[in-house]
């Protein structure tokens, strides 16, 4: 990987040449489009569907997919579709919004680490090597107990753990950078330190740690679900996928599309990161 | 690490256990920041830990009483005192609050259907990865070998609760195989009653290990020596299994090892699927019963196993590979 010069020659017609890209990068164009149908379909699930995704209909429970509900309807006669979208609503938006600080967090803890390296680097391992040590979801499950069931429960718990994968990958990327040549004539000509990172580190470790971030959204959405499932995440009535599995588990030997559906929309969210994540990698490898 | 010529031998030799003594100083030196964790891991989260025990209308003197039973009346310093002293003496996080006995003891007794779930899930992946990445190995760039790649990228998103409920739902509502839930009588009963979950469990670290099995298994596919092996007439089945997936089969279960943490994780979450009572049921009856000491001991527990397995790996892989020995 080379660094970012400031006079890189960017051709006249750049939108057209990002367009290119994408085109050449089938995965990341598969990937987008995925995302894209589901992100307008919550967006625009209100003018879709006619049903309220609360509110009970007792004279409609159980009813297998029909034209006016496309996918049946749950045990308390809520239109399923309409539950999957407003829960995909719920799980996406947690799922962005609780990457924000750990992401920022991990990748500047992780370039401090990589760069000054010696006994802040020894301090920051120590510390991501103890954190690693708890298996994930048992400490996901404890902090998210413990902070209290619902959203603020699952933000508490990811800026607590989410940080350690982007700390590892920056700090191995930056330790890397800094034994190359251009690190080493920016410090001779006594340019600060913060000013090589922020400038000439940053550009370079950023796109393989959005790469990490696709995957990692993906784990955290399972883990947002998971927590659901288990009654510890995001509280009924609030439409979540996970929380939707629960409920349709009982019904598994007579409506057992209850329970298969919302999992299938967790892995086709899950498939689409993962070939955005695949596309991006591919895209600057390319580059 | 660059050292001269001459005294490469000898000073190999002192790098390679300073190497070792390293590791195990490092192991012990997490150890000690776990649990420091797991003692903050009550005080981190906001409230009060009596109150949670005793709800929300409880009276003063009785919070107060029980503020005393749990030692947080006492000066934080003085607390981390007492729990590192029990920790040492006893191994042990203090009493169960609801059930009186020691969390070691309760733990003791809900390990072993724990420890054979993982032990069975570990034999299921690598089982079935050694499988599926030898069909991708050798049908390289065919349709399988497309569809076996396709593989860790669907399966990434799946949340390991809801495939033990599509296997439930295929292999024991329908085609009735295996029981729904809970523990058979007996040896075999128990084996039988584990295999789906243990199953389960696997799923989640197939495609890790299929994707770097199938790149070693081409490496050794391509090499001379199975070239060789070839051109001397040995039939290809032959050097499949005697040389290839034998020498894949250490990697796979090192790899394994290194995701123990992972593992153990999804193994608390599937029992609940499948109501299986092992640690991870005693984990969430403690939560809901707010039982402070069992939860710490578990965390404590797993965390110590999973440093344990971690550095056993290290070092069997540096005891294995002497190209990484007073490296790293």
């Amino acid at each position: 990987m080379k660094p970012i010069t400031i006079d890189s020659p960017t051709p006249r017609n750049g939108k057209t040449g990002a367009l290119s890209r994408l085109w050449r990068t089938p995965s990341l164009l598969a990937g987008s489009i995925m995302l894209a149908v589901l992100v307008l379909l919550a967006v625009l699930i209100p003018l879709i569907s006619p049903y309220d995704p609360t509110k009970q209909d007792l004279s409609a429970f159980l009813q297998p997919p029909s034209a006016e509900h496309w996918l049946g309807t749950d045990q308390l006669g809520r239109d399923l579709f309409t539950r999957l979208i407003y829960a995909a609503r719920t799980d996406l938006t947690i799922m962005v919004l609780a990457e924000i600080i750990p992401f920022c967090v991990g990748v500047f803890l992780g370039m401090i680490a990589g760069y000054y390296g010696k006994w802040l680097d020894t301090v920051i391992s120590l510390i991501t090597d103890t954190f690693i040590a708890f298996p994930f979801y048992l400490i996901v499950i404890i902090v998210a107990f413990a902070s209290g069931a619902g959203q603020r429960g699952i933000y508490i718990t990811f800026i607590l753990v989410g940080w350690i994968v982007f700390a590892r990958v920056t700090r191995g990327l930056t330790a890397s950078f800094r034994r190359q040549e251009w690190v080493a004539s920016a410090r001779t000509l006594g340019l600060p330190g913060v000013r090589i990172m922020l400038r000439h580190i940053l550009p370079n470790v950023l796109p393989q740690a959005i790469v990490v971030l696709m995957t990692d959204m993906v784990g955290l959405l399972v883990a947002i679900v998971t927590l659901g499932y288990l009654g510890i995440g995001i509280t009924p009535p609030t439409p979540d996928w996970g929380t939707m599995i629960f409920d349709g588990q009982p019904f598994i030997t007579t409506a057992w599309w209850l329970s298969a559906v919302p999992g299938f929309a967790v892995v086709y969210t899950g498939i689409a990161l993962s070939l955005v994540g695949d596309g991006l990698a591919d895209l600057w490898r390319k580059k | 690490m660059i050292r001269s010529g001459r005294t490469l031998t000898k000073s190999a030799g002192t790098a390679s256990y300073r190497w070792l003594a390293t590791a195990v100083l490092r192991a012990a030196a997490v150890i000690l920041l776990v649990m420091t964790a797991v003692f903050f891991l009550i005080r981190i989260v906001p409230g009060d830990p009596a109150k949670m025990i005793l709800g929300e209308y409880s009276t003063p003197e009785a919070i107060a009483r029980m503020r005393h039973t749990l030692g947080l009346d006492l000066p934080l310093w003085e607390q981390f005192v007492r729990f590192v002293k029990t920790l040492f003496t006893q191994g042990d996080t203090g009493n169960s609050i609801i059930a009186g006995t020691s969390t070691r003891e309760l733990i003791a007794e809900r390990a072993p259907v724990t420890l054979l779930l993982i032990g069975m899930a570990c034999i299921a992946a690598i089982v079935i990865a050694l499988l599926l990445a030898t069909l991708a190995a050798t049908q390289k760039d065919k349709l399988l070998d497309h569809l076996i790649r396709i593989f860790p990228t669907v399966t990434l998103g799946m949340p390991i609760f809801w495939v033990g409920l599509l296997l439930i739902l295929v292999f024991s509502v329908r085609l009735r195989w295996f029981p729904v839930g809970g523990i058979g009588e007996g040896w075999a009963g128990t084996l039988h009653s584990l295999a789906l979950p243990a199953i389960t469990v696997a799923f989640s670290q197939i495609p890790t290990l299929i994707r770097s099995l199938r790149v070693q298994m081409l490496e050794v596919l391509e090499s001379d020596f199975v070239v060789t092996l070839k051109a001397a007439g040995i039939p290809g089945r032959v050097i499949l299994f005697k040389h290839v997936v034998r020498n894949a089969a250490l990697p796979t279960l090192m790899l394994l090892g290194v995701n123990i943490s992972y593992l153990i994780g999804g193994t608390l979450v599937v029992e609940q699927v499948f109501g299986i009572k092992g640690i991870g049921s005693l984990l969430f009856t403690s939560i809901s019963n707010r039982d402070f000491p069992v939860i710490q001991g578990i965390a404590l527990y797993c965390a110590i196993g999973v440093v344990i397995v971690s550095l056993l790996i290290e070092i069997l892989s540096w005891w294995l590979d002497p190209r990484t020995k007073g490296t790293s």
